[in-house]
């Protein structure tokens, strides 16, 4: 498989909307904690480690 | 309180006259007024006068502010506007773009090309100065008034005091020759997000507000052009805002947004010299440019928790104001004009009971809050108010640079297309298996060729039984309300889109829509008993 780099989500706004959401009345420290299990619970289910290391790749803008 | 202009004004298109209403022995009483003579009120005024209904127009000022203010007018206004009869001028002076940049930092990190869907009779939104497309709408009023449209604009006529009655209200109306006092059965306020009639009335509105500040400079163009493209920064290295926005309006005309932060000395901000200061560093010190306005704007979201208190009904701003992201203001109010139009009608003429003016407030506070959610939701991408926030903002620039995936996620502003009324007081079924959803009941018709010209042209007004390639009788009246069918056939849209926006697999159809256009019901077949039921439904009479 490879990574999906085109838009898949259907709707992005309320997706993106909610994901601001979850933060709201964390501290930093907090934010970032969240944002390690939201990372680690996708990439459970994502699964595939050659889908998860291109993504890693990717997100570091190499 | 004197009666000083406010502003300065664009057009005097209704200077002030003395009316008979002034020396009149008792108070007159009327159908109709309007206060607030913008473009909700116009339009509103247009609607009933078109009726033939007589609506006094009361505006503070002599005629249309100076400012261009609301510069993006949807499809929807101008298929609104149409029905008025006054949207060619609006479309021949608009100007019509469909690229898009948008930059970040000192980079363009994408473009788009909003490719119009073909077999509209209008595009998806124009760009055109407030005050041209206000002066269209007056200049429409004036043909329909020399047509016998019992339409009134009175200039300089200020609402006062304001006294509810259950069954009409007293205004007080101050005017350079002194105060009088006049009835209305209906009193329409359109006087603006400030609404002096809410506060009369004690009124809430309540909402969100927003810590930034937006310094808007529409310039026009010596040296060098742009293209008639939007063009959106986000935290541009030139550092003259922290998001800008330039966008093509006509007569040469830029529209230039910068967002300034909150704790900012407006008048200071405003001086020439340092809105220059700022254009300079966003366009190059070699480009030469006239500044036409400038204003500082900052904003909120919020509704009234109704727009209906018995014989009084807000619309517009007044009713319900949303961040400027997304041409939502404006248009908004347009729909809410096309909405309580021909039920407000309706009730005068007493075709429908009074209880379906309280479905222009479920319809429309429903409209507010879609529009509401949408600009909020830009406002918040554009402005992000925490850490993490702005963060993820900048992370899905850097990303949308080099993956198309995150560009849905980048908002500054989604275009405003109108709300559906699905499942509300007054939509009814959908019988149509494989109907297309777009055209669903709740929704606003979309447009479609039809032989040489296009399906909304002649739809609207009264009551319309549409038929594509299907039976019924030429009209059905039900409890003194007729609706008529206007027939036609996939056939006659050689292009297929007449059949794909509204039979999907069906065979043939049968639409019940409303005077404002937007669909009650439709059927695989004509079914009289369920046709009359749908009619009285869209009354307010189930």
């Amino acid at each position: 498989m490879e990574l999906t780099t085109t838009p898949n989500i259907p709707a992005p706004d309320s997706f993106y909307a909610e994901l601001i959401r979850c933060h709201e009345g964390l501290s930093d420290d907090e934010s970032a904690a969240f944002n390690a299990r939201l990372i680690l619970l996708l990439a459970n289910h994502i699964g595939d480690p050659e889908v998860l290391s291109e993504a890693m790749r990717k997100a570091s803008l190499d | 309180m004197p009666l000083d202009d406010r502003y300065r004004l664009a057009f005097r298109l209704y200077p002030y006259a003395r009316s008979a209403d002034q020396d009149a022995a008792a108070p007159v009483r009327h159908p109709v007024v309007v206060v607030g003579g913008g473009p909700i009120g116009i339009a509103t005024a247009l609607d009933l006068g078109l009726q033939g209904i007589p609506v006094v127009v009361l505006d503070d000022h002599e005629g249309i502010g100076q400012g261009s203010r609301a510069i993006c007018f949807a499809k929807r206004s101008l298929e609104i506007a149409d029905r008025y009869g006054c949207a060619g001028p609006m479309l021949d002076k608009g100007v019509v773009w469909n690229l898009g940049k948008v930059f970040y930092q000192d980079r363009k990190i994408y473009d788009f090309n909003l490719l119009p869907e073909e077999g509209h009779r209008f595009p998806a939104f124009i760009n055109l100065q407030q005050p041209y497309f206000e002066k269209f709408l007056v200049e429409r009023v004036r043909e329909a008034q020399a047509d016998g449209a019992p339409i009134e604009i009175r200039g300089k006529n200020r609402v006062e005091a304001v006294e509810v009655r259950d069954d009409h209200t007293i205004l007080t109306v101050a005017t350079p020759e002194g105060d009088y006092t006049i009835l209305a059965d209906w009193l329409i306020a359109c006087d603006g997000a400030g609404s002096p009639l809410r506060s009369m009335m004690g009124l809430d509105f309540e909402g969100r507000v927003f810590k930034d500040s937006f310094l808007i400079a529409d310039i026009r163009m010596l040296s060098e052009s742009f293209p008639t493209e939007r063009w959106f920064w986000f935290e541009p290295s030139h550092k003259a805002g922290a998001s800008t926005l330039l966008h093509k309006q006509p007569d040469d005309v830029w529209r230039v947004d910068f967002q300034i932060g909150w704790d900012v000395d407006r008048a200071e901000e405003l001086k020439e010299e340092n809105v220059r200061r700022r254009l300079d560093a966003m366009l190059g010190p070699e480009v030469d440019y006239e500044l036409v306005w400038s204003s500082i704007y900052t904003f909120q979201c919020r509704r009234m928790k109704a727009f209906r208190h018995g014989r009084v009904i807000f619309a517009g701003d007044a009713a319900h104001q949303v961040s400027p992201f997304g041409a939502r203001g404006a248009n908004s109010g347009m729909q809410d004009a096309d909405n309580l139009g021909w039920k407000l009608g309706m009730v005068i003429r007493g075709e429908a009971p009074d209880r379906l003016l309280d479905s222009y407030h479920e319809e429309r506070a429903h409209g507010a809050d879609e529009n509401i959610l949408n600009s909020t939701r830009a406002t918040d991408f554009i402005t992000p108010k925490s850490k993490i926030s702005h963060v993820f903002r900048n992370a899905v620039l850097e990303l949308a640079e080099r993956y198309e995936f995150a560009r849905p996620l980048v908002n500054s502003g989604r275009l405003s297309v109108p709300c559906s009324y699905d499942g509300l007081s007054l939509t009814g079924e959908d019988a149509l298996p494989g109907g297309p959803a777009r055209s669903r009941p709740g929704t606003p018709c979309p447009d479609a060729p039809l032989g040489n010209g296009f399906l909304l042209k002649g739809l609207g007004g009264g009551f319309t039984i549409l038929t594509v390639d299907a039976e019924a009788p030429e009209t059905v009246t039900e409890d003194g309300v007729t609706a008529t069918r206007r027939a036609v056939s996939a056939a006659d849209d050689p292009s297929g889109a007449l059949a794909l926006r509204y039979l999907g697999e069906a065979e043939g159809a049968v639409y019940l829509i409303r005077p404002d256009q937007h669909v009650v019901a439709r059927w695989s077949g004509y079914d009289e008993s369920a046709l009359r039921a749908a009619l009285r439904r869209a009354c307010g009479k189930e």
